[in-house]
């Protein structure tokens, strides 16, 4: 089991590795250079000098990529062209209301959607079934804008029920309606990924054969469903929840940019809208980096899930 | 199990078990029927739209939907129908174009990654790996960033986030193909493995591939319509969806029409994607596919 | 034979009626119909099976594929699918009607008063759960029981089913067990209740011979212990006459004939029962003779027996062997820890060496994990062995290119064992068929369509079925398919790889009979590969027993049958089951034992073997 451990996390340090080649790659492809892209085609050459100097651009490629590579794995993701802040502080500021969105997200997609999913596999084909697919169908094909934008117009425009933009307070309670829609809006999202996936999960575990072998011993359904067959169908939607933890994250910055949260995603968009390539490349690492942690700790979930795991390898 | 599946040798020849259910399934239709409504609008936008969509008409700014305006006309008093089906082309062309690129890209190396095994395998699936750790959307940010919004960069933009996951969806079905009895007999028949991955291969997973096509075409189409309205679209005044959003949003408390209506467009668009998508799916695995 | 479907008619080999054990019923089954709901309308798969069985009592149903004997036990279990299935008729279980009890009733009598175990070992315990507790389970299900006492009981029936160190294996889980360890796991879990009967759906086929042997003694013994009822399902006709006092045939939904096993055996009236008695290999029937031979048909629609064909020698002794194998070694590297090291090897094949004549059949046989397969692929180099040498036809593959591989392709050719796995679904079986004649330009396409349409005829098809898709095939006629496709590049040599193991019994004994008159008309040589004892004496010229990677006995056919001199080749000929019902109740007696594994530590050496030769061309390993 340690071996696994070790070996697992051993395993993602050529990842990290190729996606910061791959994040080096993306930034030298910005036609011109990134300093032309950042002062636009008319600053002077001495302006656009002076940027190279600093960004190290002057330098030839393989010096450029072991500074690179080198200053991102010390923890050094360089500094905001406009705020002057490091990566990291401009991260670090804003990260406790992305976390606290992505988490209140999962929260309630896991708690709606396992029960939706287990009831629509074992209601297979009858009226829980369709409702649930439909549904399941209906929030996948939301981008997280467009929901976002609809929930604001009902619930805070309309009905006027809860703020429109949502801000940090110390008040817990204004702190929660704040927090509401933009939450249930990624929540439910995410509800209908983890139904949709549960349910085919739970189907096929529904058709093995140990689930024959235990009807076969006179086991209760409830604990049919529960044990036997949740037991071995969570293994999959653990995985796939993992990996769902990206999409996330893209549509959190969406859903803040709709509700003027504070967060990664209104950072992006002011990067973005200054041009700030040292933060936008900053940023892609980290999220990154984020993924591939949260990959990673899926996998030994999963090792922990099921028994198998520890002994395959 | 139940050993009763046995096939005594059929009548002549039938039509495909897939083409069969499919066609039992009446949810499928839906999504087809409002496919095609879509791509039909798009084609025949000119035909079909009552205004110019650049035409901007400053009498006419912000007024709700009427009968001269049924959706509703924008900041500019441009029609916002006129809008939203000229926005259809542009949707469709990048969510199509983008999927034709990733799944003709990523299949080719899924299915070479898989067949040829080793190393290579190796190599290619960390690359794919790789990129699946970049969030989509942040991904098509980053690179629409990088080359500048346009209709072509947008289209490689997307292209690049879908390839990684057709790669995997092609692989996966190649091992469990080069496994089969019968890829093990074209090897000792001495064929090709180009031949064997072009005869053998290719045609028995098309099936999956077509599957996750339509489903990652809705992804696209949610892509772009999010990059629009973060601002990294195609440039304006030329009509999208998400762009439109975007301008509506400003005016969302006094205008709802700017932003609803492209808003189910998307949505719908999507939908009827997922729709085929989903059963197709369900079409093409034998497990499902005897419940209509 | 034509198995087509006909008019079902009832035989009854006992003067007393089919349904009648010697003493009170404990399962009476009367008029048992099932229907599955299909794409158009109800689809009858089981019809009007009736009969009983009482205390210490076995009663076998035998058929084939298609046959319903596993729906008629899944039936009485009421298992299928509550919305796509329909069963009537009566179940009486001491006094009560299975049938029309309610769900939460019946779920009582499961695993309580009736307990079932499965084909599947490997995928019939749930993975998450450990073995004791899944055994616990079963305990408290139906009875109130202390935890304590659980784990005492659990661990008395580990140790009733035979299982060493049973209380320290009780926190194991599923897959640290071997297959017959997961089997004795079952069948401990069935017994938790001391059911009053014993359901075994094909318990032993997914089994290796010895282990079966052993599975089959531990059910004897257990019904005598506990003297519950048995109903066992199988297809095979060995097992049949091991375990059943009683037998049903059935065919395609109808139970044809039931009565007293002897009497089924000696006397069975119906032609299907016949045809396939006749069809079912049986070690030791050669008596002496040295040709292979051909398996006996019998005419379905009287029940006679037709005469069998000569079997002319065809092996060409004095020429230079078409095969030469020599120290032939295959290995695959298992890596693990944190580093991924090297931590040991499969060592799948480990020296072996063999020759194969022209119009020969030479047979490996061996259990699972022997390295036969792995011999027949590394042979022809789909699989790059570690060492030796292959010589095909004088060229030595293994030095050949990539493309002189594929070249060579065309003098050895394999037949592989799952006839639905080895066409492509998406290609006409004329097509499938021309494609290797059209891939190494051998002529043009008209000749490839002339070629192919006449080898169809040749395996006993027609050449019109050219336009027609794999599955509208069943699995003999894909087999023959299959052959066709091999002969088309005129191959010197057959490796057929379990080619026939997945058949029915009658298909199987066609399909050899196919074989046989290949080689008697193409002088082919057969490198016939398979677990199956009775079929390689059938038809084989050599045989060579293959244990751990290596051969510990090879020679004549003849000589090896009626002399084995290694242990492991005597303990696999006793292993086999005998189609003779004279032989039920005898128990073989064998150690209770687990197959071993060819994995090895880095830096094993292979022992150096020394081979005796016991008569020409006989030899076996000294250990």
């Amino acid at each position: 089991m340690i071996g696994y451990v070790i070996r697992r996390l051993l395993l993602a340090i050529p990842t990290l590795l190729a996606m910061l080649t791959m994040v080096f790659i993306l930034v030298r492809l910005v036609p011109g250079d990134a300093a032309v892209a950042m002062l636009g085609d008319r600053a002077s050459a001495q302006t656009l000098q002076n940027l190279r100097a600093q960004l190290g651009l002057d330098q030839p490629i393989p010096v450029q990529y072991v500074r690179f590579v080198t200053d991102m794995l010390s923890g050094d993701f360089g500094r905001s062209m406009t705020s002057g802040r490091t990566v990291l502080e401009e991260v670090a500021l804003v990260l406790p209301y992305t976390l606290e969105l992505a988490l209140a997200a999962m929260l309630i997609g896991t708690l709606l959607g396992i029960p939706l999913g287990v009831v629509a596999a074992v209601r297979r084909n009858r009226w829980p079934d369709y409702v649930s697919r439909i549904l399941s169908l209906v929030g996948l094909s939301f981008p997280g804008f467009v929901s976002g934008i609809l929930m604001l117009l009902a619930f805070a425009v309309w009905l006027q029920w809860l703020p429109v933009m949502s801000r940090a307070s110390t008040d817990p309670l204004s702190h929660l309606r704040s927090l509401a829609l933009p939450a249930l809006n990624l929540g439910l999202i995410m509800t209908a990924y983890i139904a949709r996936v549960t349910r085919s999960s739970m189907l096929d575990v529904m058709g093995e054969d140990y689930i024959r072998t235990a009807r076969a011993k006179g086991v209760k359904p409830s604990k049919l469903i529960m044990r036997h067959a949740l037991g071995n169908a969570l293994i999959p939607i653990v995985t796939v929840v993992g990996l769902y933890f990206g999409t996330l994250i893209g549509n959190s910055v969406l859903t803040e940019i709709v509700f003027t949260r504070p967060g990664l995603g209104k950072l992006i968009l002011g990067a973005l809208q200054s041009r700030d390539y040292t933060l936008l490349q900053g940023l892609m690492v980290v999220f990154a980096t984020f993924v591939i942690l949260v990959n990673t700790a899926t996998d030994l979930i999963y090792a922990l899930v099921d028994p198998r795991v520890s002994y395959a390898q | 199990m139940t050993d009763f599946a046995i096939s005594q040798s059929m009548p002549a020849r039938q039509s495909s078990p897939v083409l069969r259910a499919l066609r039992r399934n009446r949810f499928a239709w839906i999504g087809i029927g409002l496919l095609a409504l879509i791509v039909l609008v798009a084609i025949f936008a000119p035909v079909f739209a009552p205004y110019d969509p650049l035409k901007q008409n400053i009498l006419h700014r912000l007024s709700p939907p009427s009968a001269d305006f049924w959706f509703g006309t924008d900041s500019y008093g441009r029609d916002v129908l006129s809008r939203l089906l000229y926005g259809a082309r542009i949707s469709l062309s990048i969510g199509f174009l983008s999927v034709l690129i990733a799944m003709v890209v990523g299949s080719a190396l899924g299915i070479l990654a898989g067949y040829i095994g080793g190393v290579f395998d190796q190599i290619v699936m960390g690359i794919v790996d790789v990129m699946l750790s970049f969030p989509t959307l942040l991904l098509g940010l980053m690179v629409a960033a990088m080359l500048g919004a346009s209709f072509e960069n947008l289209i490689i933009a997307i292209a690049i986030t879908e390839t990684a996951p057709f790669a995997r969806v092609a692989r996966a079905p190649t091992i469990a193909m080069k496994r089969r009895d019968f890829v093990e007999a074209g090897r000792s028949l001495g064929y090709t493995p180009l031949h064997i991955m072009r005869v053998h291969i290719l045609p028995n997973i098309l099936s999956d591939i077509v599957v996750v096509a339509s489903l990652w075409m809705a992804s696209a189409i949610r892509t772009e319509a999010s990059l629009a309205f973060i601002g990294l679209g195609a440039l304006p005044p030329t009509a999208t969806w998400g762009g439109m959003i975007r301008e509506g949003f400003d005016n969302i408390l006094s205008a709802w029409w700017l932003v609803v209506f492209p808003s189910l467009a998307i949505l719908l668009t999507v939908l009827a994607l997922n729709i085929l998508g989903d059963a197709l799916r369900d079409a093409i695995d034998p497990k499902t596919r005897s419940q209509g | 034979m034509n198995l087509i479907s006909e008019s079902p008619m009832h035989y009854s080999g006992q003067k007393t009626g089919f349904t009648a054990p010697a003493r009170e019923p404990v399962l009476s089954v009367r008029n048992l119909n099932t229907s599955f709901r299909t794409g158009d309308g109800w689809k009858n798969v089981v019809r009007n099976i009736s009969f009983d069985i009482a205390a210490r009592e076995t009663v076998a149903i035998v058929g084939e594929s298609g046959s319903g004997k596993s729906v008629t036990s899944l039936s009485i279990m009421r298992l299928l699918a509550a919305e796509s299935s329909r069963i009537e008729g009566q179940v009486m279980l001491n006094g009560r009607d299975l049938l029309s009890l309610r769900e939460e009733e019946m779920r009582r009598v499961r695993g309580n008063d009736i307990s079932m175990i499965f084909q599947e070992p490997m995928t019939s315990l749930n993975p998450i759960f450990s073995v004791g507790k899944q055994i616990a389970e079963a305990l408290t299900v139906h009875t109130d029981i202390t935890e304590a006492a659980v784990k005492a009981e659990a661990i008395r029936l580990l140790e009733k089913v035979r299982i060493p160190n049973a209380a320290s294996r009780f926190d194991e889980y599923p897959h640290q067990f071997s297959g017959g360890m997961r089997q004795r796991v079952m069948i401990a879990m069935a017994l938790a209740s001391r059911p009053k009967v014993l359901i075994a759906d094909e318990p032993t086929t997914a089994l290796d011979v010895t282990i079966q042997g052993q599975i089959l003694d531990l059910i004897k013994t257990l019904q005598d212990e506990e003297g519950m009822a048995v109903l066992f399902i199988t297809h095979d006709m060995g097992v049949v006459a091991e375990v059943a006092d009683r037998t049903i045939v059935m065919y395609r939904g109808d139970a044809v004939e039931a009565g007293k096993t002897e009497d089924i055996f000696h006397r069975g009236q119906h032609p299907y029962t016949r045809a396939l008695l006749s069809a079912v290999p049986k070690l030791g029937s050669m008596g002496g003779r040295d040709l292979p031979l051909r398996f006996p048909t019998v005419d379905m629609t009287t029940g006679q027996q037709v005469a069998l064909a000569e079997v002319y020698d065809t092996v060409a002794r004095t020429k230079r062997p078409i095969l030469e194998v020599k120290d032939l070694t295959t290995r695959f590297h298992i890596r693990s820890g944190a580093f991924g090291r090297k931590t040991g090897a499969v060592h799948a094949v480990e020296n072996v060496s063999f020759e194969l004549f022209e119009g020969e059949t030479l047979s490996i046989v061996g259990e699972s994990g022997c390295g036969k397969s792995t011999a027949g692929r590394s042979v022809t180099r789909l699989i790059t062995p570690t060492g030796g040498k292959v010589t095909v036809d004088g060229q030595d593959v293994m030095k050949l290119s990539q493309s002189a591989l594929r070249a060579m392709r065309r003098s050895i050719q394999m037949i592989f064992q799952d006839p639905y796995a080895s066409l492509n679904p998406r290609m006409s079986i004329g097509a499938a068929i021309m494609e290797p004649f059209l891939q190494h330009r051998l002529g043009t396409k008209s000749e490839a369509r002339d070629k192919a349409a006449m080898l169809l005829e040749k395996v006993g098809l027609s050449a019109d079925m050219m336009a027609r898709f794999p599955h509208e095939f069943s699995g003999g006629q894909r087999q023959r398919i299959a052959i066709a496709r091999a002969l088309m590049l005129d191959p010197k040599v057959i490796v057929a790889d379990e080619a026939v193991s997945a058949l029915d019994v009658s298909i199987k004994a066609q399909v050899c009979n196919l074989l046989l008159d290949l080689q008697q008309s193409l002088n082919l040589a057969f490198l016939f590969i398979s677990h199956d004892m009775a079929v390689v004496e059938r038809v084989s010229h050599r045989v060579a027993v293959m244990y751990l990677g290596e051969i510990v006995e090879i020679g004549p056919r003849a000589a090896v049958f009626d002399n084995p001199q290694h242990e492991y080749t005597r303990k696999l000929m006793a292993a086999v089951p005998v189609p003779d019902p004279a032989r039920r109740r005898v128990k073989r007696n064998m150690v209770v034992d687990e197959l071993k594994s060819p994995v090895r530590p880095v830096g094993y050496q292979p022992a150096v073997r020394q081979y005796r030769e016991v008569s020409p061309g006989h030899l076996y390993r000294v250990d």
